[in-house]
C-alpha cells in the first residue's frame, strides 16, 4: 500500500523580551539557578501577573508578518496541571481567543512552492526546569525560565514529508529572527518544535491517528524523528495493527521515539479565563504602528537580491536564510554595491567554509564584514590577485591585522606599474628568441610560457591582465 | 480607650492624653486577656517598636489622622517577615518575604499593626469555624459564631481588641461578620483596592475593605487602602476621592430600593423588623423608599458556588508542598507528595470547594457549569443596572439571621445560605456595606447598603447620616 504522511508542527518561539511575560524579572539565559525569578515567578501566595506589553507587541509583529488575522480582543486562560517546575499549578496560556488567528506561510522545495496554513499563534508563559542530576536522590528546580514569554505557532497538518516539515520550520525560524522577536537559539531552547505525525493510505481524506513528538531542538532531529515515526506507524499498520494516539519522545542518542503518555493518561487541563488578567484589547492604531516597524522580510529580501543585485536564486536563498548572514552580506554591500557577486562568492565560499570548520556563528566571525569588505576592495582594485587574496584571508582569520597590513607585510601587492611590467616583458621577449619565433609561426600555445616566465621574474606579483595585454601587444 | 473611634484616638494622641506606646500596650493587654481567639499572630514586639517610632513622629509634629492608630490585619494579607497563614495549616509555617500592597499602604500611613486576625481557612466560610487555629467567638455571646470569613477582624473591633481591622469579602466576608458582630464593614467596588499580596480565594470576587466602628472611620481607612496598583491588573485606574468629604451631605430626597427578593421567607422576622425600622429612620430623614426587584438574585448562591470554587481550585494549586508551606513527611513519590501534602494541609471546607471547582471546570462540564454561572453573573449585574436607574441605593438585611450557635450548622449547603443577601454584590462587583441597625435576641443586626459602581462616597455618606441619628454603632458588648 502506498502511504501518505501528514505532519503538523507546533513551534515554541521564546520571545526576546527583556523581562518575563507576567513579571519584571529578567529573562537572561544561563544565570545562577533561581536568580532570575521574582515572587511572581515563584508563585508565592498573593502575587498577581501583570502582562508585559512587549510580549504582546512581538506576537502582533509575527501576526502581521504572516498576514494573519489578529484578534484585537484576546484572552489569557489558565491551563491547570501539577508539576514541580510549574510554580502556580497552572500555566497562563491562550485557548479559545489566541492573539494571532489564521495565516499562511509559503515554502519552497527545489522548484516547487507550497502554502502551509497557520492555524493560530498564542502567547503563553514557559515553565521552569527540573534538574535530576544535581543531587543524589532529589530533583532540583530552577525557575529562571518560568514566566519566559513563548509564542506557540501552530500549523495546519499541511506538510507531507519530513523534508517539508524542516523547510517550514526553518522558514519560521528565519522569520522570527528577521522580525527580531526571537533569537532562534535552538541549543538554549529558544526555538523548539513538537511534531504531530500520522499516515494514511494515499488518496484517503480522513486523517490517520496521530502521535505527537515532543520538544525537538534541532532541524536534523526533526527530520530524523519524523522519518522514524513514519516508519514505525507504517510497520504497525502493515502488520494489521492500529496507531494509538499518544505523546512520544524522540531520543537522539538511541535514535528512537518512545511513548511518554497516552491519550487516556492525558491531563484534563480545565482551561478557564484567568481572572487575574483583563482581556487584551489591541487598537487599530497599535496594529498599524507595529505594521510600520516590520523590516524587510526574508522573501522580500531574496527577491530584491535577485532583481537588483543580479544574484542567482540559489545564492539569494542561501544569503537570506539567516538574518545575521544577510546582515553581514549587506554590510559588505555598503561599499561594494557593484561587486555583489564577488561579495556573495566570498561570504558563501571562504567565509562560510571557515566558520563551519571552526563551528563559529557568523555573529562571532573573527573577520568582520568591514574587514572582509576591505579585502574585496583590494581584489577589485587589482592590488592583489584572487589567489593571493585567499592567503590574505587565512592570515586575517588568525590575526588582528587588516588586509592592507597583511598585503604589505607579506609583500603580496601586485605589480601594476605599466612601465615596470613592460620592461620585464621586453626582457623576457629578448631572452627567448626561439620561443618568439615559434609563437610568430603560429604556435599560440607557447603564449603561456611567456606568462610563466614573467610571473617567475616578478614572483607572481605582476597583474596577469596587464601581462597578457602587454605580451599580446609586443608579440604581434 | 478601646471604645474610641479613629477620630477620637487621633485627637487623644494629638492632645497627648496618651502616647501611642500606652495606647498600643492597652490594646495588647486586652488581646492578651481576651478569650475570643480573634488573633492568629500577635505582633506585640513589632507593634511597640512601631508605636515608639510613631510617638517620635507625633512629637516632631508630623502626624496625620491615622498616625499611631492600632489596627488588626486579616491574616490573608501578606506581611513581610510576619507569618501569613490565611487560617490554614498549609501556610502555618509561611512567612511572607514581601508585603501586600494594602499592608504597605497601611505601614506608610504609620498605623500600628497589633497582629494578624483569625479567619476561615483561605476565606472560605461564613462562621469562622473553618480555621486551622480554631473558631473565633462572638464578643456579644461567646457561644455564638462571629461570622466569616473575617470573623477574627470583626470580633477584634467589636471586642475592643483593635481600633479597626482589615477584612476581605468574596461572598460577604466583610459585611456578614460586621453585621453579626455589630460593627461597620465596607466592601468597595471590585478593583478599588489592590489584591496584590492578598492570598487569593476567588480572584474575580475578592475585594478588601475596612472594618471599623463607624462609617466615618471607614472613610478614613478607605482613603489609605484604595487606589490603582500597577501590580494588580484588575485594580482600577481611577482617582481616589477623599471619602470623608461627602460624609455630611444631606440625604434628603435619596431614593432607597428595597429588593423584594431580600425579604423572602428565609428571613428571620426579628431581623426583618429591625431592617424596616432602620429604613423608616431614613424616611424620617427625607429619603424615598421604593420596592424594587432583583429577579436573578435568587440564582446568586448557585452561581457563586460554581464561580468561586472554580477559581479557588486553580488559585490553591500552588499549595502543592513543593516550594513553601506544609509538606507531608516520608512521601513515596511525587504524586504521594502532592496527594498527602494537600490532603493533610487543607481543611474539609477547602477540600470540598476545590473538588467542586475541579469537577465544574473539567472537560465536558465547563459549559454546563462555569459558562452557565458566568451568564447568570451577567444577568445579576443587569438586574442591578436596571435598579440603579431608579434608585440611589439598595437596602436590605446582610444576613438572614443573627449570629447562630457555634457548631449548630453542620450541613455545608445550609451554611452557604448565610451569604444569600451578600453574594450578588460580589458577583456584580458592586460596593456594599453593613452598618449596625439594631438588636434581635441581644445580638446585633446589620443593615446592608448596596451602591452603584464607585459610589463608596455615597454609601459612606448615607451610613454616616444614619449613624448621626442612631446609636447602634456605639453599643459595645458588656463582657469585653
Amino acid at each position: 500500500m502506498e502511504w501518505e504522511t501528514v505532519i503538523g508542527l507546533e513551534i515554541h518561539a521564546q520571545l526576546n523580551t527583556k523581562s518575563k511575560i507576567f513579571s519584571a524579572a529578567s529573562t537572561q539565559y544561563g544565570q545562577k539557578p533561581n536568580s532570575q525569578a521574582c515572587a511572581v515567578d515563584l508563585g508565592l501566595p498573593g502575587v498577581l501577573p501583570v502582562l508585559n506589553v512587549e510580549a504582546v507587541n512581538k506576537a502582533i509583529k509575527f501576526g502581521v508578518a504572516i498576514n494573519a488575522h489578529i484578534n484585537q480582543r484576546n484572552i489569557f486562560d489558565r491551563k491547570n496541571y501539577f508539576y514541580p517546575d510549574l510554580p502556580k499549578g497552572y500555566q497562563i496560556s491562550q485557548m479559545d481567543w489566541p492573539i494571532v488567528g489564521e495565516g499562511k506561510i509559503e515554502i519552497t522545495l527545489g522548484e516547487q512552492t507550497k502554502v502551509v496554513g497557520i492555524t493560530r499563534a498564542h502567547l503563553e508563559e514557559d515553565a521552569g526546569k527540573s534538574i535530576h542530576d544535581m543531587f543524589d536522590d532529589d530533583t532540583a528546580i530552577d525557575l529562571n525560565r518560568a514566566g519566559t514569554p513563548l509564542l506557540e505557532i501552530v500549523s495546519e497538518p499541511d506538510m507531507r514529508s519530513a523534508k517539508e516539515a524542516v523547510v517550514y520550520a526553518k522558514k519560521i525560524h528565519t522569520l522570527v529572527q528577521y522580525i527580531d522577536i526571537c533569537d532562534g537559539n535552538m541549543q538554549e531552547g529558544s526555538f523548539r518544535c513538537d511534531a504531530n505525525v500520522s499516515i494514511r493510505p494515499k488518496g484517503q481524506k480522513k486523517l490517520g491517528t496521530r502521535a505527537e513528538l515532543k520538544n525537538i531542538n534541532s532541524f536534523k532531529f526533526l527530520e530524523r524523528a519524523i522519518n522514524l515515526e513514519v516508519e514505525r506507524q507504517q510497520d504497525i499498520l502493515e502488520e494489521g495493527g492500529s496507531i494509538v494516539q499518544e505523546t512520544r519522545l524522540y531520543d537522539s542518542v538511541k535514535h528512537e521515539t518512545r511513548s511518554m503518555r497516552s491519550k487516556e493518561e492525558a491531563n484534563d487541563y480545565r482551561y478557564f479565563p484567568d481572572p487575574d488578567l483583563l482581556p487584551v484589547e489591541i487598537s487599530d492604531e497599535l496594529l498599524e504602528r507595529i505594521r510600520q516597524t516590520l523590516p524587510e522580510l526574508p522573501t522580500q529580501k531574496k527577491a530584491r537580491f535577485v532583481a537588483e543585485l543580479g544574484l542567482s536564486d540559489y545564492d539569494a536563498d542561501v544569503l537570506t536564510l539567516q538574518k545575521p548572514l544577510a546582515d553581514y552580506f549587506e554590510t559588505m554591500l555598503d561599499h561594494h554595491a557593484s561587486n555583489a557577486k564577488l561579495c556573495a562568492n566570498w561570504v558563501m565560499g571562504e567565509l562560510s567554509a571557515s566558520l563551519n570548520k571552526h563551528q563559529i556563528d557568523i555573529q562571532n566571525s573573527p573577520i568582520t564584514a568591514q574587514a572582509l569588505s576591505l579585502l574585496i576592495s583590494r581584489i577589485s582594485d587589482d592590488t592583489i590577485s584572487g589567489k593571493a587574496a585567499k592567503d590574505v584571508f587565512k592570515a586575517m582569520w588568525n590575526s588582528e591585522d587588516n588586509a592592507d597590513e597583511i598585503i604589505q607585510a607579506k609583500g603580496l601587492k601586485q605589480m601594476t606599474d605599466m612601465g615596470e611590467i613592460e620592461a620585464i616583458v621586453e626582457q623576457v621577449i629578448a631572452n627567448n628568441a626561439p620561443q618568439v619565433a615559434q609563437f610568430k609561426s603560429g604556435n599560440d600555445k607557447i603564449f603561456g610560457f611567456f606568462v610563466g616566465q614573467i610571473m617567475k621574474l616578478t614572483a607572481g606579483k605582476a597583474n596577469p591582465k596587464q601581462v597578457n595585454e602587454l605580451l599580446k601587444d609586443k608579440l604581434s | 480607650m478601646h471604645t474610641k473611634t479613629i477620630v477620637e484616638l487621633a485627637q487623644g494622641l494629638k492632645d497627648k492624653d496618651f502616647s501611642c506606646v500606652e495606647l498600643t500596650q492597652h490594646y495588647l493587654n486586652r488581646i492578651d486577656q481576651s478569650n475570643l481567639n480573634a488573633f492568629i499572630t500577635v505582633t506585640d514586639e513589632l507593634a511597640l517598636v512601631q508605636a515608639q517610632a510613631v510617638d517620635n513622629k507625633i512629637a516632631s509634629g508630623n502626624a496625620n489622622i491615622l498616625t499611631g492608630i492600632p489596627y488588626a490585619h486579616k491574616d490573608i494579607f501578606c506581611t513581610k517577615g510576619v507569618k501569613t497563614s490565611a487560617g490554614s495549616k498549609m501556610l502555618d509555617t509561611f512567612v511572607s518575604p514581601y508585603d501586600a500592597t494594602v499592608s504597605q499602604k497601611l505601614n506608610q500611613a504609620d498605623l500600628v499593626m497589633l497582629g494578624k486576625t483569625n479567619m476561615d481557612e483561605f476565606a472560605m466560610g461564613s462562621s469562622n469555624e473553618n480555621s486551622f487555629y480554631g473558631t473565633v467567638k462572638n464578643p456579644w455571646n461567646r457561644l455564638k459564631i462571629p461570622g466569616g470569613s473575617s470573623g477574627g477582624s470583626a470580633a477584634s473591633v467589636a471586642g475592643g481588641l483593635s481600633c479597626f481591622a482589615t477584612g476581605t469579602d468574596t461572598g460577604g466576608s466583610i459585611r456578614q461578620p460586621a453585621s453579626l458582630c455589630g460593627i461597620t464593614g465596607l466592601k468597595p467596588t471590585y478593583g478599588r483596592i489592590s489584591r496584590y499580596g492578598m492570598i487569593a480565594y476567588a480572584s474575580s470576587l475578592d475585594q478588601a475593605g475596612p472594618m471599623t466602628k463607624t462609617a466615618q472611620d471607614a472613610a478614613i481607612v478607605l482613603n489609605v487602602m484604595a487606589g490603582f496598583d500597577d501590580k494588580d491588573s484588575t485594580s482600577a485606574e481611577q482617582k481616589v476621592p477623599d471619602y470623608t468629604t461627602h460624609l455630611n451631605d444631606s440625604i434628603k430626597g435619596l431614593t432607597i430600593g428595597l429588593p423584594k427578593e431580600f425579604f423572602s421567607s428565609g428571613l428571620d422576622d426579628e431581623v426583618a423588623d429591625n431592617i424596616m425600622v432602620a429604613v423608616k429612620e431614613f424616611e424620617a430623614m427625607g429619603a424615598i423608599v421604593k420596592e424594587v426587584s432583583l429577579p436573578n438574585s435568587t440564582h446568586a448562591i448557585p452561581a457563586y458556588y460554581i464561580v468561586a470554587p472554580c477559581e479557588c481550585s486553580s488559585n490553591l494549586s500552588r499549595l502543592d508542598g513543593v516550594r513553601y508551606g506544609y509538606r507531608a513527611k516520608n512521601v513515596k513519590n511525587l504524586e504521594d507528595l502532592y496527594l498527602r501534602s494537600r490532603s493533610e494541609g487543607f481543611g474539609e471546607e477547602v477540600k470540598r470547594r476545590i473538588m467542586i471547582g475541579t469537577y465544574a471546570l473539567s472537560a465536558g462540564y465547563y459549559d454546563a457549569y462555569y459558562l452557565k454561572a458566568q451568564k447568570v453573573r451577567h444577568l445579576i449585574s443587569d438586574d442591578f443596572k436596571k435598579v440603579f436607574e431608579q434608585v440611589d441605593v439598595i437596602m436590605g438585611p446582610v444576613s438572614p439571621t443573627t449570629a447562630f450557635d457555634l457548631g449548630s450548622v453542620k450541613d455545608p449547603v445550609s451554611m452557604y445560605l448565610a451569604d444569600i443577601y451578600t453574594l450578588s454584590a460580589n458577583l456584580a462587583g458592586l460596593p456594599g456595606m453593613s452598618i449596625p441597625a439594631g438588636f434581635a435576641q441581644k445580638l446585633p443586626v446589620g443593615l446592608q447598603l448596596i451602591g452603584n459602581y464607585w459610589s463608596e462616597s455615597k454609601l459612606l455618606n448615607i451610613a454616616h447620616q444614619f449613624q448621626l441619628q442612631t446609636d447602634w454603632h456605639l453599643k459595645t458588648p458588656q463582657e469585653c
